[in-house]
């Protein structure tokens, strides 16, 4: 462990030195269509490999210590475990029916996945790989949330259009915020201040704050000479110092770039096809979108706002999460 | 006496007081925490429908006995998992009369059971005989089940929403679909029943309308002969290729037959080797039982799972009315029909339900705009409108009559 910090460090200081991302993450893109995982350098942006995985794999993410890769296979109605070292499925997860969406409790114990078929919020415990609790939430829950400091989980629910905040102590609902139409992502800040939830037919991303649990700004996008239906937030992140966020617009082919202090859409970045969740790399120099319906990614350089490039993975890719090493 | 005036001051100013804290801790707080059970709103919608037992050509074919109460009762229940949250409970009530009755005393029970919102699958002159009292009574109708144009046309109502498309949206979503294939040549073969003539009324419309040719059209008369019979299939095997034997060449057969008469009996039995659409072939719904775009797959399986069957048209129509009403009760916190009412009406209105963006009403006759799928018995084989059909309002007002043709005046 030590050792392997050492080694880390030493890889920061050499990539901080060159002033390039010289340090290679491996993306994890899930292809929802082809029942694949792609595999892709964040430096040489290529493919590495190509994993096949259950069906329908939508919702990713990895382990803190980047060992292992949680992904939802929803027509399995099961979540897999890939182990990053070999790329093999090395277990699964008891996820409920048709798991679409997760999230990972900043403690790394507990993953809380979204059951679109049965109105429920599973609580799944990662050391005994059982499930902990079930919490009852709204029409088609999508969206998951966590606060940074652990404490509050935010799921959404795509036809009753609430945002409802879980207290991960009781696992009880706390809240019930009325968000747009169809909210299918919630991104807190790092500083617990805000949770971004974005309503994809609604066309808006309400900012909720945390203290008093109301809808303090909704954000609203505009592109010229796109017709207003076709703008469609989905997937949101926020960078770490807090001051910008990404929002992926669906169908409307675009990244909005905001700013996250004055809620200001400052920015419009072309990438592909429908596109749907977003991953930073862990230096955060880079985001990447994944755009279904055109079949690749897009690297966007978070300095400069500009897509870098674009890269084919497999048939409709939907999520996506970077290996923290 | 002043003793029992003082009393009696004191208790009338305890109310407002009381009330006063009340408010004060309900207005700020979260939605949870202030729905209690004493609380709860009971909102009741009602299902008034036309109904007896229906032939069809195919067996496949016949209408569930629980075709749209069962999208209505489906919704009811999304709305009551919403309503959990913030203190409100919804309630269907179905009433049945037969086709042709007099639908007004089931109306008038309903009415008095304090039903404020009905879902009516019933037939235009049965719409209309109830429309006025309802309006009077401040009940919102939605038609459910009816697509006859002329209840958005010259027999619109101002409390009349519809969730239904119109014949003319259907016929215009198939027109651009073979537009867009370049197949403009087309020949019309329609029922001689009432409903089979308005459909292909609305697809003569939509051929002007976006460049296709009817070069040819032929009526099939109904001679009251048996839906299905052990041996029919061998004489319907040498009918059908004499039926359109006559037709000029063409790029489609086009079949308008409601009625179920002969419609289903066309495809692959034609005289030249070509495809069919309208009622049979490729046909324009609402709905289709095998989408899965844009979430679909969440309502299909909640649906399939509640009702042991696939998910029709008229259910996605009663589902999105009763949903309708439900957004309406969450979004103002509400069951003031009233208040209702205005949300519902208001320019920024819209509802989601699985066709791949927000439903808005046209404002001038209250139609539901919604995208029209495409699909043979099997899967949707596409949405319409098609890429390039363009509109200055929205691209879904090129479906059906637009504002600058309608004859509705809201009343």
């Amino acid at each position: 462990m030590l050792r392997r910090l050492t080694l880390l460090s030493a890889g920061l200081v050499v990539a901080a030195g060159m002033g390039s991302p010289a340090f290679a993450y491996m993306v994890y893109v899930s292809n929802e269509k082809d029942n694949t995982v792609t595999v892709v350098d964040s430096t040489t942006m290529q493919v590495v490999r190509t994993i096949d995985v259950g069906q329908r794999p939508r919702g990713i993410t990895i382990s803190h210590d980047g060992k292992f890769i949680y992904l939802c296979a929803s027509d399995d109605d099961t979540i897999e475990i890939i182990d990053t070292a070999t790329s093999e499925i090395v277990g699964t997860l008891p996820s409920g029916p048709d798991p679409e969406l997760f999230v990972l409790s900043p403690d790394g114990q507990t993953l809380y996945v979204a059951n679109e078929d049965d109105n429920l919020v599973t609580v799944i415990d990662l050391e005994s790989k059982s499930v902990a609790m079930e919490v009852p939430v709204g029409v088609e829950p999508e969206g998951m949330g966590i606060s940074p400091d652990g404490k509050s989980l935010v799921n959404t629910s795509e036809t009753t259009n609430m945002a409802h905040f879980i207290d991960t102590e009781t696992h009880e609902i706390t809240d019930n915020i009325l968000v747009d139409a169809r909210p299918r992502f919630a991104e807190f800040k790092p500083d617990n201040s805000e949770v971004w939830v974005s309503a994809e037919i609604g066309g808006t991303v309400s900012v909720i704050d945390n203290a008093s649990r109301e809808v303090k700004h909704k954000i609203t996008f505009e592109i010229p000479g796109l017709r207003a239906e076709a703008i469609q937030p989905v997937g949101v992140r926020i960078t770490a110092d807090g001051k910008k966020a990404y929002v992926a617009l669906g169908p409307a082919n675009r990244v909005a770039v905001v700013n996250a202090e004055t809620y200001e859409v400052e920015k419009y970045v072309l990438v592909g096809q429908r596109v749907w969740q977003l991953a930073f790399t862990p230096d955060q120099k880079t985001i990447i979108s994944t755009n279904g319906v055109s079949n690749d990614i897009t690297f966007i350089d978070v300095a400069t706002d500009e897509a870098v490039q674009s890269v084919t993975v497999g048939a409709l890719p939907w999520g996506v999460v970077v290996s923290p090493n | 006496m002043p003793r029992f005036l003082i009393l009696f001051i004191s208790a009338l100013l305890a109310v407002p007081s009381l009330s006063g804290a009340v408010a004060q801790e309900s207005s700020p707080g979260p939605a949870e925490k202030t729905a209690t059970a004493k609380q709860v709103l009971e909102i009741k919608l009602g299902y008034l429908r036309a109904y007896a037992p229906q032939l069809a050509l195919s067996v496949l074919d016949v209408p569930p006995r629980d075709e749209g109460v069962a999208g209505a009762k489906v919704a009811i229940g999304d709305n009551n998992t919403t309503g959990r949250f913030l203190g409100q409970k919804f309630t269907l009530d179905v009433s049945e009369v037969k086709p042709d009755a007099d639908v007004v005393p089931a109306f008038t029970d309903m009415m008095s059971k304090g039903v404020l919102y009905i879902l009516a699958d019933l037939s235009a002159a049965q719409l209309l005989s109830i429309a006025d009292l309802a309006r009077d009574r401040g009940i919102l109708i939605f038609n459910v089940g009816s697509t006859d144009d002329r209840l958005r046309e010259e027999d619109c109502r101002a409390n009349v929403f519809h969730t239904a498309p119109t014949r003319t949206m259907l016929a215009d979503g198939l027109a651009q679909y073979l537009i867009w294939k370049q197949w403009r040549r087309w020949v019309l073969a329609y029922g001689s029943h009432e409903p089979d003539k308005l459909f292909a009324d609305a697809l003569r419309r939509a051929a002007t309308r976006f460049g296709g040719e009817i070069v040819a059209q032929k009526e099939f008369t109904d001679t009251g002969t048996a839906r299905r019979t052990d041996t029919g299939v061998v004489q319907i095997q040498r009918q059908m290729p004499v039926f359109t034997q006559n037709f000029p060449d063409h790029d489609v057969l086009l079949v308008a037959d409601e009625s179920e008469v002969f419609g289903s009996y066309v495809p692959f039995r034609t005289w030249i080797p070509r495809p069919v659409a309208g009622t049979a072939g490729l046909i324009p719904s609402a709905w289709h039982p095998a989408s899965e775009q844009w979430g679909g797959t969440q309502i299909q399986n909640r649906f399939a799972k509640a009702n042991g069957r696939r998910m029709l048209s008229k259910d996605m129509a009663a589902w999105t009315a009763a949903r309708i009403v439900g957004d309406a009760a969450t979004r103002t916190q509400s069951a003031d029909p009233e208040k209702l009412a205005a949300f519902i009406r208001a320019d920024d209105f819209s509802i989601a339900a699985f066709k791949g963006q927000r439903l808005t009403f046209r404002r001038w006759n209250w139609q539901l705009r919604q995208p029209i799928f495409l699909g043979d018995g099997r899967s949707v084989v596409s949405t319409s409108p098609q890429e390039g059909f363009l509109h200055q309002v929205s691209e879904l007002d090129t479906l059906g009559i637009d504002q600058s043709e309608t004859q509705c005046a809201l009343q």
